[in-house]
């Protein structure tokens, strides 16, 4: 690993910090490489049931009967439910944090009503004594179905012939010359964003560059698959595990589809084996509630693989056409692109966000931005790791790679010509504060490997950037100091990426105590103040800055209690968190173990507070270079060398980052080289496994270099700024970039798989 | 004084213009402040006293999930942009 040091604020973490920039055991390490940590599947409950659910052969049907009677007699089945066992939903929007569900859309989502949209899509579930007998029952249900042709394909979907998903569906023009229709569209919305008059650019542009780009339809591919136990109290108040980024949404998700009141609900979390933003929406949670509900006993549900890829939120699948225009000089003067992101069964898709990072990178004075969010026939489209990013840097920064081209110019020398600073100002209008995107650049230039020429017969080297917008968002943490000196953490937030070390860390650091001496605890909705998701790659920032302000209530009781037992005004106390000690008059001293011990034999308990609702997460930007071999016979593409630069704020724990940084890249190569869903005419995925569905493995890839560039966010107490999202973004771009170095040939659909890239390396020997 | 940047989808009632400069310490307050001098800005930026569904608030470059309430300083941008999640 190596770290860029931003001399340019001169607040870097090397050096300034005790506890901020080491790299401490993880708290959570050792349960779980021994197989102690408890994920969802791992729950087991007396007198607990299975849960099995009945899903959609067709993509596309109407429901024209549901006769779950045989199901019922079956011995050893104690529920069988349909969404008709679930509260009229309305179109009521349910703010969730991050984001906003329609619960009508939600509610049809977890149990179809009175249409399948996708295969797989959910139509009854049974709880039974065993699993085995649950799928029994399942298979004595009886569904009439009137099928339909579905639509798979985006801009299909937008046709006025297309098969229409929702009949009530009218598109939402938000461009200023919006006009409305009552035809039913699968278009729910239109996004438009100006800035300049990018058309009379154009016109002055020396050279210009538009191409259409697609991307296909992948999966955040988490290992642990989701997993959901119920069990309600003779009260009515219903006890909820399960694995999710975030225990509040989730709880109030349940709420909402079951009108259960918002407290009756208590939501445990499990660890959690990956999320990347696909366990945010609930899917079986509701389904184990109402079956818990019915059949009076603890249920189980825990999704199959298949199911898994054929039923949970997927990211969308993409068209994007990309206009770029340059000045002689190689100065970027005007971009115009659209973008069309399939949402899946139901609105919404990451359109809003891919319209706002497409052009993120650049100076782009005069600029169009138009964005369409539509509905196909597969499941509903849900986050992935900078959703919305990765596609739309696929398209910016390969036409980017082709001006250079053009203009014989090096792409690093374009990047920092054209790179956003402090006060750029994006087409869809909001100007940058202090961000680090020129120092990546610088990093990735600076780099040993881009130093290094590279030689070789069908080789290439290819360059991308990527940006991500970061959240902030409701953290809450409190904060017992315990008689032994040690300080018990209690945190909202799910640990997906070692947050509980981040956030100790952060902790440890403003009492100037030994990280080891905080034991965090991830606890239910019922244990800990409202906390938002885990994910916006807000964590760190945000119950960082929670756990720093309980840090400083800690301080000041401290402070408090001193006084008592020295008899003196608080204001004559301070605490010296270089000496983790209290200090007052005439010398009087208490270290942090001692009065700890002292105040649990003597005083009222010491017990921190923390919130934050902080909004200024500061952007994350990220710049790779990557080298690549191409087998011209096969097509098939082997990464030789890999670096990412990333400014990350301040690297709290650096072997995270660095962790985060190369999970990101990985996925990302995924996403370029071998992941899709496979679909047939019938809308039936046909690769709905890990043996099929192919993500990287670590034959397939060599050691991730992450460079740690440190440009501390002004808008964070440490600096800190996200960083778990934004290293996806740019591997695709990077990766076409360097296939055409390597054999010629522009690559403009992902993934870049042996076919698809032996048929343009034919394609251009014609 | 804030600066409003109208969003493509409203210009149409204030003419056309792209920003606005407008009194107020709150989004909302300035948001009812262009209503007084344009209507039927309100009610295509909002509902039920809040942000429409899908919209959000951005001040100064940050987005803000407080909406209306947002506090804005005399030299503050104000943007409304699509609301974002993230993975």
């Amino acid at each position: 690993m190596a770290t860029a040091e931003s001399d340019k604020t001169g607040l870097s973490s090397k050096g300034k910090y005790k506890v901020i920039g080491t790299r401490p055991i993880r708290p959570d390490g050792v349960d779980k490489v021994t197989g102690r940590a408890r994920y969802g599947a791992d729950i087991r409950l007396s007198g607990m049931l299975h849960g099995a659910i009945l899903r959609s052969p067709y993509a596309h049907a109407r429901i024209k009967s549901i006769d779950t009677s045989k199901a019922e007699q079956l011995e050893g089945v104690y529920a069988v439910i349909t969404h008709k066992d679930f509260p009229d939903a309305s179109d009521k929007i349910a703010e969730l944090g991050e984001g906003s569900v329609n619960l009508k859309h939600l509610s049809s989502n977890v149990l179809a009503d009175d249409k399948v949209l996708y295969k797989g899509h959910a139509v009854a579930a049974v709880a039974a004594e065993t699993t085995h007998l649950a799928y029994e029952a399942l298979d004595l249900i009886e569904v009439e179905y009137e099928p339909l042709t579905p639509v798979l394909d985006v801009r299909k979907a937008m046709q006025d012939d297309a098969p229409i998903l929702h009949e009530n569906q009218r598109m939402e023009d938000m461009s200023p010359d919006a006009t409305t229709s009552d035809k039913p569209t699968n278009i729910y919305k239109k996004f438009f964003f100006e800035q300049g008059d990018p058309d009379a650019a154009f016109e002055k542009a020396h050279i210009v560059v538009e191409r259409e780009f697609t991307t296909a339809t992948v999966h955040q591919g988490y290992i642990e698959p989701h997993a959901a136990t119920a069990v309600w109290s003779a009260e009515g108040k219903v006890t909820l595990y399960t694995c999710t980024q975030g225990t509040f949404t989730v709880r109030q998700q349940v709420a909402e589809l079951l009108g259960l009141p918002l407290s009756y609900v208590k939501v445990i979390p499990t660890e959690i084996g990956g999320g990347f933003g696909g366990k945010i929406r609930v899917y079986i949670d509701p389904v184990a509630v109402a079956l818990a509900r019915k059949s009076g006993r603890p249920v189980k549900v825990v999704m199959d693989r298949a199911s898994v890829f054929e039923a949970t939120g997927p990211t969308p699948g993409s068209w994007i056409r990309m206009k770029l225009g340059v000045d002689a000089q190689g100065k970027i003067v005007a971009g115009d692109t659209e973008i069309a992101f399939e949402s899946g069964a139901y609105p919404v898709s990451p359109i809003g966000a891919g319209c706002m990072c497409v052009f993120s990178c650049y100076d782009i004075p005069d600029g169009r931005i138009i964005g369409y969010d539509v509905c196909v026939n597969k499941p509903h489209s849900a986050a992935y790791r900078a959703p919305g990013s990765t596609q739309v840097a696929f398209a910016t920064e390969s036409v980017v790679d082709e001006i250079c081209e053009k203009l014989g110019m090096d792409p690093i020398e374009f990047r920092l010509k054209n790179a956003s600073v402090e006060g750029t100002r994006r087409v869809d209008g909001v100007a940058y504060p202090r961000i680090g995107l020129v120092e990546t650049i610088e990093a990735i230039r600076d780099s040993e490997h881009y130093q290094t020429p590279l030689a070789g017969p069908n080789r290439g080297r290819g360059v991308a950037s990527g940006y991500w917008m970061n959240a902030g968002l409701k953290s809450s943490v409190t904060a017992t100091v315990n008689g032994d000196g040690k300080v018990s953490l209690v945190e909202g937030s799910t640990d997906i990426g070692g947050s509980r070390a981040s956030i100790a860390m952060q902790f440890a650091e403003t009492l100037g105590i030994p990280m080891e001496d905080v034991v965090p605890a991830v606890v239910d909705t019922d244990s800990v103040g409202y906390t938002d998701v885990t994910g916006g790659s807000r964590v760190t920032y945000a119950t960082g800055w929670a756990a720093y302000e309980a840090a400083l209530d800690v301080q000041r009781q401290l402070c408090d209690r001193a006084a008592e037992f020295w008899e003196v005004d608080s204001s004559e106390v301070t605490y010296d968190k270089e000496d983790a000690a209290v200090k007052g008059p005439d010398g009087k001293s208490f270290g942090f173990v001692e009065l700890a011990e002292k105040v649990t034999q003597a005083s009222e308990p010491v017990v921190g507070r923390g919130v934050s609702n902080h909004n200024e997460p500061g952007g994350a930007f990220g710049t790779h270079a990557v080298d690549v071999e191409v087998d011209p016979e096969t097509g098939k593409v082997k990464i030789l060398r890999y670096t990412a630069a990333q400014d990350v704020g301040t690297a709290i724990h650096p072997s995270y980052v660095e962790g985060q940084v190369q999970g990101g890249v990985v996925q990302g190569i995924g996403w370029a080289l071998n992941e899709e869903y496979f679909y047939d005419e019938a809308g039936v995925m046909r690769n709905a496994s890990y043996l099929d569905y192919r993500v990287p493995t670590c034959y397939d890839l060599p050691m991730i270099d992450p460079i740690l560039v440190e440009v501390p966010n002004p808008g964070h107490p440490y600096g800190v700024r996200g960083v778990g999202e934004v290293p996806i973004a740019p591997p695709p771009a990077a990766i076409a970039n360097a296939i055409y170095q390597a054999v010629g040939v522009r690559m403009r659909h992902l993934p870049m798989s042996p076919p698809h890239v032996l048929h343009e390396i034919l394609k251009k020997e014609g | 004084m804030p600066v409003v940047f109208i969003p493509p989808h409203a210009r149409r009632f204030v003419n056309g213009q792209k920003q606005i400069e407008v009194e107020g310490s709150t989004v909302e307050k300035l948001l009812r402040n262009l209503e007084t001098e344009y209507p039927g800005i309100w009610d295509t930026l909002c509902v039920d006293d809040a942000l429409k569904p899908g919209l959000a608030v951005a001040v100064d470059g940050n987005m803000s999930n407080r909406g209306l309430h947002q506090a804005v300083q005399t030299e503050s941008e104000v943007h409304i942009l699509p609301a974002v999640g993230g993975g």
